[in-house]
């Protein structure tokens, strides 16, 4: 069974896939039909070339240099910075931190804004459908320092009660650390309304945007959040680039991170001083090329219409939700309203890894595992599930494609 | 069907991994030890009673996890038992070049046969771990050593 193509006069997957060249080749002799994207998305032609020109024409170390090429490599590195300003609706560029991933950006605020805040007993509210990136530096801040953590349970569809996320904020909170799109669940949470609760009390937010940035349109300002990482290659941009954007209030507050070159003001025998923010958190030589790749990949997402595209992920979704139901011996976790396009299920009598391997060998990509999310898979009872997370470029026939392949792994495996 | 997956899931394996062996915990083990997957959770425990002549008297595992792993895991009890401890690593020697795709090495005839239907999984090196998780488990179990990871 086949669906008609979804084509809307706004947005045209088929279109848009040629702009992304690996989509064209082929696994074990049949088509690529990519759908690990909330693990890594691939990269537009417009990323590489992006990267490429830059490197052959422009590259050389920022900040340091008086000669012409350093002066263009910073001028290129500061506009990626004011590119993901935009994208973010930051209110300065000062307030975008370049790290080198998400896991990154998490690791800053628990590194050089919590842990000089935190007495043994203060707490840090966290949800158990977190990203171990999410969870591991607040743990540390538990062993090291003896904050205690406070998980926020979700229901059964995988939503966030908002009341028991409220609840769970005491006179001791320090922080509340959420995910903005869980990976495995794609719940999408009520960042603005759970800003407003913490702030009530005095409370300061993180929201993990790894997958949320991908998929939902950010502003940081009417969110009114503190602070919101997420990571490039994610957002069909590269790897080894990511972003923290924190309040300018909070930057000043916060010690240094890693020590080195770019991040001082000035190095004395006896004493150093240290750059303001944002080159106080970027020690060492950031990552240049990559940032002009970040930069091309949210002026690729600015062609598209990204109402269309967000319309089009969820037809994806809900038609593969639907299709789902026609195999009785799968079980979808988390089906929040309003969730983003990932799909994670067990499949009756057969390990999410044998699973995996078989639509591997039909060409089909997903992931398969615990997705860094033991918290939640114990919510759930499982210790792994079979995920298939979508992308812009994704389309229903790849979604018919994944039906037909689980039909034959039970077939072989059932 | 594509040889390579029929090849992995043949007929052995699915019997080994829906009606595993000696399954099952074991009142007073000599040796136990257990084993985690940290790429998939997956998690097996191995229970061994050695007799004073080291030979491996009983030995039974628990555990969830894919059907490679299980049947792995049943089929290594099935063939451990009876045995001493030193023909038991030597097996496991044997077995350890056989899923990574080489010629498996001081085995007998009778082994090489019954270990071969673990052959198909040396054309997938993502699951050669799953494999091998029971068989490093049990070998940690023996040295009374801290836990089997497979990596």
């Amino acid at each position: 069974m086949t669906a008609p193509a979804n084509i809307t006069a706004a947005f045209d997957p088929a279109i848009v896939r040629k702009d992304f060249p690996i989509l064209a080749r082929e696994v074990y002799g049949k088509p690529l039909v990519y759908l690990d994207n909330g693990a890594s998305a691939q990269k537009p032609k417009a990323v590489l070339d992006a990267m490429n020109d830059f490197a052959s024409r422009e590259y050389a170390n920022v900040h340091r240099g008086v000669h012409y090429l350093s002066a263009v490599a910073t001028d290129r590195y500061e506009a990626a910075r004011e590119t993901v300003r935009r994208f973010l609706n930051a209110g300065s560029a000062e307030e975008i931190v370049f790290t080198k991933g998400g896991t990154e950006s998490i690791n800053l605020v628990s590194y050089a804004f919590l842990a000089p805040r935190i007495e043994p007993g203060d707490e840090i509210v966290l949800t158990v459908m977190e990203h171990h990136s999410n969870i591991v530096p607040w743990h540390f801040l538990r062993e090291r320092q003896g904050a205690v953590l406070k998980w926020v349970d979700v229901r059964d569809d995988g939503s966030l009660d908002i009341e028991s996320l409220d609840a769970a904020i005491s006179d001791k909170t320090k922080l509340v650390a959420v995910t903005h799109m869980s990976n495995v669940l794609g719940t999408v949470t009520p960042l603005k309304e759970i800003v407003s609760r913490a702030h009530a009390r005095g409370v300061p937010v993180l929201a993990d945007g790894c997958q949320g940035a991908v998929h939902e349109q950010v502003d940081v300002r009417a969110l009114d959040i503190d602070f919101y990482a997420f990571t490039g290659h994610k957002l069909y941009g590269p790897t080894g680039i990511g972003v923290l954007y924190a309040k300018a209030a909070h930057l000043e507050t916060m010690r240094p991170f890693n020590g080195g070159g770019e991040m001082i003001r000035e190095v004395s025998r006896e004493k150093i001083t240290y750059a303001d923010a944002p080159a106080r958190f970027e020690a060492g030589t950031p990552p240049i090329v990559e940032s002009v790749g970040l930069a091309a990949a949210i002026d690729y997402l600015g062609t598209l219409d990204r109402v269309a595209v967000a319309a089009h992920e969820h037809d994806l979704l809900s038609y593969t939700r639907e299709r789902l139901r026609e195999l009785n011996w799968v079980r979808v976790i988390g089906d929040a309203p309003g969730k983003g396009a990932i799909v994670s299920f067990e499949s009756e009598g057969m390990h999410a890894h044998d699973v995996a391997t078989i639509l591997d060998r039909e060409g089909i990509a997903t992931r398969a595992g615990h997705h860094c999310a033991q918290p939640l898979m114990e919510r759930f009872g499982v210790t792994s599930t079979t995920r298939a997370s979508f992308a812009l470029y994704n389309t229903r026939a790849e979604a018919d494609a994944l039906i037909a392949a689980l039909q034959k792994a039970r077939k072989i495996l059932g | 069907m594509d040889d390579s997956l029929r090849e992995l899931y043949q007929e052995v394996i699915l019997d080994h991994s829906r009606h595993p062996r000696h399954f099952g915990p074991m009142e007073h083990p000599t040796h136990s030890g257990e084993g985690y997957n940290p790429l998939c959770g997956d998690r097996v425990k191995i229970y061994l009673s050695v007799d004073n002549d080291d030979r491996i008297a009983d030995i039974k595992f628990e555990g969830k996890g894919c059907a490679i792993s299980q049947a792995s895991a049943s089929l290594m009890t099935d063939m451990l038992k009876g045995r001493t401890v030193v023909e038991a690593e030597k097996l496991m020697g044997g077995f350890l070049h056989l899923v990574k795709g080489d010629a498996p090495i001081n085995l007998n005839e009778d082994d090489r046969e019954r270990l071969n239907v673990m052959a198909g999984v040396s054309a997938f090196p993502m699951r050669v771990k799953c494999a091998t998780l029971a068989w490093h488990t049990m070998k940690s179990a023996l040295e009374g050593g801290s836990p089997a990871k497979t990596e």
